[in-house]
C-alpha cells in the first residue's frame, strides 16, 4: 500500500460523470493556437475557385434591401423618418446577417463535424467559436458597403447623421455573437440525435427575421401590429439589437436604457445555455449522431 | 518499476444496436424518468456481450465490458483482436472522442491519439498550413509546429510540394505528410490504430523505424492497434487480447500474440457437412498422420492426409471437381491441388472415399488451414468453398538449421556434387 500516495495525483480521469458547470477554461486557453487556425481556415477557403468571390457577400444583402424598400416601403408605406428606406434596410439587413449566419452556421457544428470530432479530442466548442469570429470578416465586407452608401447619401445631402452612442457598436456586434452562438450551440446539441429541429431552423429563421424589426421600425410596429403581437416583437432580443443598431448609427429611433440591459441579460444567459447544453452533449454525441 | 502512467478501472461501453427512431425517444424518456428519480439507469442493467457473428437477442451490446489495465510509463502496449472485439472502442474512449459507458480511466500524462492520420486536412490549404491547422487539432501550439516544421516536411519528404494545395497531392503524399505531423506530436501517452499500414514499402519502414524511436528511444508511453503481428512484436513490450469486449489474456506481447493465433486458428481434424448443399457435397474431410490416426498436430518430417467423403444422392450425368488448398496465417495459398490433376472424378451413388497425401520436409512449421472447393464443372457453379480444417506442422524433425528459413515452403531437394 505504499504505492498509493504515489498513485494518488493522477492529471485528470475520463469517466462517464461531469458536472453540469465543469468548463475546463484553461483547457480552451490552450487550444487558442487552434481556433485561430481555424477562422485563418475558413477565410482562407471561402473563396477558392468562385468567380464572384467576396462579391457574393455584396451582392446578397444589396438586392435583399432593394426588395424590402420596394415591398414594405413603396407597396406597404413603412414610414422610416428622415432615413431614406434604402439606408434603413440595408442596415437593419447589415446586423441581422451577422447573427444569421452564427446562428446556421453553428447550429450543425456535430453533424456537420463528426468525421473530426470521431477521431481526435480537442475542445468541441472552439468549432462554433471559430464560425462566430471567422463571419466577422464578411460582416466586416457588409459594413463596408453600408458605409458607402451611407457616404453617398450624406453627399446628396440627406439629413443622417451618426448618433454619439455609436461607442456602443463592439458591445453589438458582441451581443449578436453571443446570441446566435447561444442560439447555435443549443440547436446543434439537440440535432445530434433527433434532426427534427434542422427542419426547422431553415424557416424558422426567416420568420424571426419579420419578429426582428428588420423591415420596418419598431414604432411603426407599435401603431400597426395587433394586440398579440406587439410584446413578441417588443420583447425579442434581436428587435432591440437590430433597434439599437440602427439608431446609433442612422440616428433613428432610440436605446431605452432598461430594454438595453434585459437584452444583453438574455444574451449572456442563451449563451451560457448553449455552453453548458454544448457541453453535455460533446461526450456522448459521436454515439448517437 | 511501478511507475504506473495510465489506469483503467471496469471500463465498460454499451451501445445500442439497430437505428435511431422512435423506440430510442421512449428509452430516453424511460431513463430520464428514471434519473430525476435518483435510480440507475434501467438499461444498464441489460446488454449482451458483443459477439459480431451472433444474431443479437436485444437491443443493448456492450461493447466493452470490465476492462482494467494498467500502463507504465515508457512502455508500450499492443492491443490485439478480432475484427469487432473492441479494439477501436478501447482507443476512442482513451482518446476522449467518446466517453465509458461506466468506469474510469487515470492518466497522469497527456494523452494524444492517431485515431487515422489526416484528420482535419483541408484540401485547399497548401501543405505548409495544413501542417499547422493538422498540429493544432492533435493538440500541439503554433509555437511547437514552428519549431518542429522543417523536421516534419523533411520527414514527409514533400519539400517541393509544401507550398502547393494538397487536394494537386497524390494520396501517398498526404498520407506521409500527415504521418510526419503525428509522428513529431509530444505527447506523454501518444495512442496509436493501424496507421502503419500506409505509405510505400520505403515510407512504412521510416515510420516503424520512427515509431520505434519514439518509444524506445524517448521513452514515450505508447499504446498501439495492429492485425500486422509482425510489427506488433517488433515494436510492443506487453501485449493485451481483447475477446468480445473483455480481455482474453495479458502479458508478454509473443505470448499474447500466440494465445490470439491459438484463439483464432481452429486446429481441428475432422469437418462435417451438416446441411445438404446438393444433390452431390464434400460430406465429412478428415486430417490424418502416417499412422493413420486423426490429429492435427504434425512434425516438419511427417506426411499428412486428406481423406474427402463424398456423398451423392442420386445418379446425374453431371460432371463434379474436387480440389483443395493449403492457407497460411497470412492467408497466403501456399500450395493447391485438383483431384483432376491425377484423373477423372468419378462417381458412384452414395458414398465416394478419396485421399491425398502432402509430403514431409515441405511446409515451414507454422498454421495453416485447408480450404475445401468443391464445384459442378457441368454448371460451372460453386458447390462448396471452405476453411474446413486447421492444424499446426511443429518445428520437431526440422532441418539443421532451419531457425532461420522464413521460406513458405522448404522442400527437401536433390542436391548433388558434380
Amino acid at each position: 500500500m505504499g504505492l498509493k500516495t504515489a498513485e494518488d495525483n493522477w492529471l485528470y480521469t475520463i469517466s462517464s460523470k461531469k458536472s453540469l458547470f465543469s468548463f475546463n477554461f484553461i483547457e480552451i486557453w490552450r487550444y487558442r493556437d487552434l481556433l485561430m487556425l481555424f477562422v485563418k481556415r475558413d477565410i482562407i477557403t471561402l473563396y477558392k475557385q468562385t468567380i464572384l468571390g467576396p462579391l457574393w457577400y455584396v451582392i446578397q444583402p444589396l438586392f435583399t434591401s432593394v426588395i424590402f424598400t420596394l415591398i414594405f416601403n413603396n407597396l406597404g408605406q413603412i414610414q422610416t423618418g428622415t432615413v431614406p428606406p434604402f439606408l434603413f434596410n440595408l442596415a437593419g439587413i447589415t446586423a441581422w446577417n451577422y447573427f444569421k449566419e452564427c446562428l446556421t452556421g453553428t447550429s450543425n457544428t456535430f453533424t456537420k463535424n463528426q468525421n473530426i470530432f470521431g477521431k481526435v479530442y480537442f475542445p468541441r466548442v472552439i468549432m462554433p467559436m471559430s464560425i462566430t469570429i471567422s463571419n466577422l470578416l464578411k460582416f466586416g465586407i457588409q459594413m463596408l458597403i453600408f458605409i458607402g452608401f451611407f457616404l453617398f447619401y450624406k453627399v446628396q445631402g440627406t439629413d443622417i447623421r451618426l448618433h454619439s452612442t455609436i461607442l456602443l457598436f463592439p458591445l453589438y456586434i458582441l451581443l449578436m455573437a453571443l446570441l446566435g452562438l447561444g442560439f447555435g450551440m443549443i440547436i446543434s446539441s439537440m440535432t445530434t440525435k433527433y434532426r427534427d429541429l434542422t427542419i426547422v431552423v431553415g424557416f424558422g429563421v426567416q420568420l424571426l427575421m419579420y419578429l426582428s424589426a428588420v423591415p420596418y421600425p419598431l414604432s411603426e410596429a407599435r401603431l400597426k401590429f395587433p394586440e398579440w403581437v406587439i410584446p413578441l416583437v417588443e420583447y425579442n432580443p434581436m428587435t432591440q439589437i437590430i433597434e439599437g443598431f440602427r439608431s446609433i448609427l442612422l440616428n433613428s429611433g432610440t436605446i431605452e436604457v432598461d430594454k438595453f440591459i434585459y437584452t444583453c441579460a438574455i444574451a449572456v444567459l442563451v449563451f451560457l445555455c448553449g455552453l453548458i447544453i454544448f457541453n453535455r452533449t460533446e461526450k456522448q454525441f459521436i454515439d448517437t449522431v | 518499476m511501478s511507475d504506473v502512467i495510465l489506469m483503467a478501472e471496469n471500463i465498460s461501453k454499451q451501445y445500442r444496436l439497430g437505428l435511431v427512431g422512435t423506440g430510442t425517444l421512449s428509452h430516453d424518456i424511460n431513463r430520464w424518468w428514471h434519473r430525476i428519480r435518483g435510480k440507475q439507469d434501467p438499461y444498464l442493467k441489460i446488454g449482451e456481450t458483443n459477439d459480431r457473428s451472433k444474431k443479437a437477442e436485444c437491443d443493448y451490446v456492450w461493447a466493452l465490458k470490465d476492462i482494467n489495465f494498467e500502463v507504465k510509463r515508457g512502455e508500450v502496449l499492443g492491443i490485439i483482436g478480432k475484427n469487432g472485439a473492441g479494439k477501436s472502442t478501447l482507443l476512442k474512449i482513451l482518446s476522449q472522442v467518446t466517453s465509458p459507458t461506466t468506469g474510469e480511466i487515470k492518466t497522469k500524462g497527456r494523452i494524444a491519439s492517431l485515431l487515422e492520420v489526416g484528420t482535419g486536412f483541408h484540401p485547399e490549404m497548401t501543405g505548409r498550413e495544413n501542417i499547422y491547422l493538422n498540429g493544432a487539432i492533435l493538440g500541439m501550439t503554433k509555437a511547437e509546429i514552428r519549431s518542429k516544421e522543417q523536421e516534419i516536411i523533411d520527414f514527409s519528404g514533400c519539400a517541393r510540394f509544401i507550398d502547393t494545395p494538397v487536394k494537386r497531392y497524390s494520396s501517398g503524399m498526404t498520407v506521409r505528410l500527415a504521418f510526419a505531423v503525428a509522428a513529431h506530436l509530444e505527447p506523454d501517452i501518444l495512442v496509436v490504430d493501424e496507421v502503419l499500414a500506409v505509405g510505400d514499402a520505403e515510407f512504412q519502414k521510416k515510420a516503424i523505424g520512427k515509431m520505434q524511436d519514439i518509444s524506445a528511444g524517448e521513452g514515450r508511453t505508447v499504446l498501439f492497434v495492429s492485425h500486422n503481428m509482425e510489427s506488433m512484436a517488433r515494436l510492443c513490450n506487453r501485449g493485451i487480447l481483447l475477446n468480445n469486449g473483455k480481455i482474453g489474456g495479458e502479458g508478454n506481447i509473443e505470448n499474447v500474440i500466440e494465445l490470439y493465433l491459438k484463439n483464432n486458428q481452429e486446429f481441428s481434424d475432422t469437418y462435417i457437412e451438416e446441411r445438404i448443399k446438393s444433390n452431390c457435397y464434400v460430406k465429412k474431410i478428415t486430417l490424418s498422420n502416417a499412422q493413420n490416426q486423426l490429429t492435427s498436430y504434425f512434425n516438419f518430417n511427417e506426411g499428412l492426409t486428406i481423406t474427402f467423403s463424398v456423398f451423392k444422392a442420386e445418379e446425374d450425368e453431371q460432371i463434379y471437381n474436387l480440389s483443395f488448398a493449403i492457407v497460411n496465417t497470412n492467408d497466403v495459398v501456399v500450395l493447391s491441388s485438383s483431384i483432376s490433376d491425377a484423373n477423372e472424378l468419378k462417381l458412384s451413388k452414395g458414398a465416394n472415399k478419396f485421399s491425398v497425401s502432402i509430403n514431409g520436409y515441405l511446409l515451414n512449421k507454422g498454421n495453416y488451414k485447408v480450404r475445401l472447393f468443391f464445384s459442378n464443372e457441368t454448371e460451372r457453379q460453386s458447390i462448396q468453398r471452405i476453411d474446413c480444417l486447421g492444424f499446426k506442422i511443429n518445428e520437431t524433425g526440422f532441418y539443421k538449421n532451419a531457425q532461420l528459413r522464413k521460406a513458405v515452403i522448404i522442400p527437401k531437394l536433390d542436391w548433388v556434387k558434380l
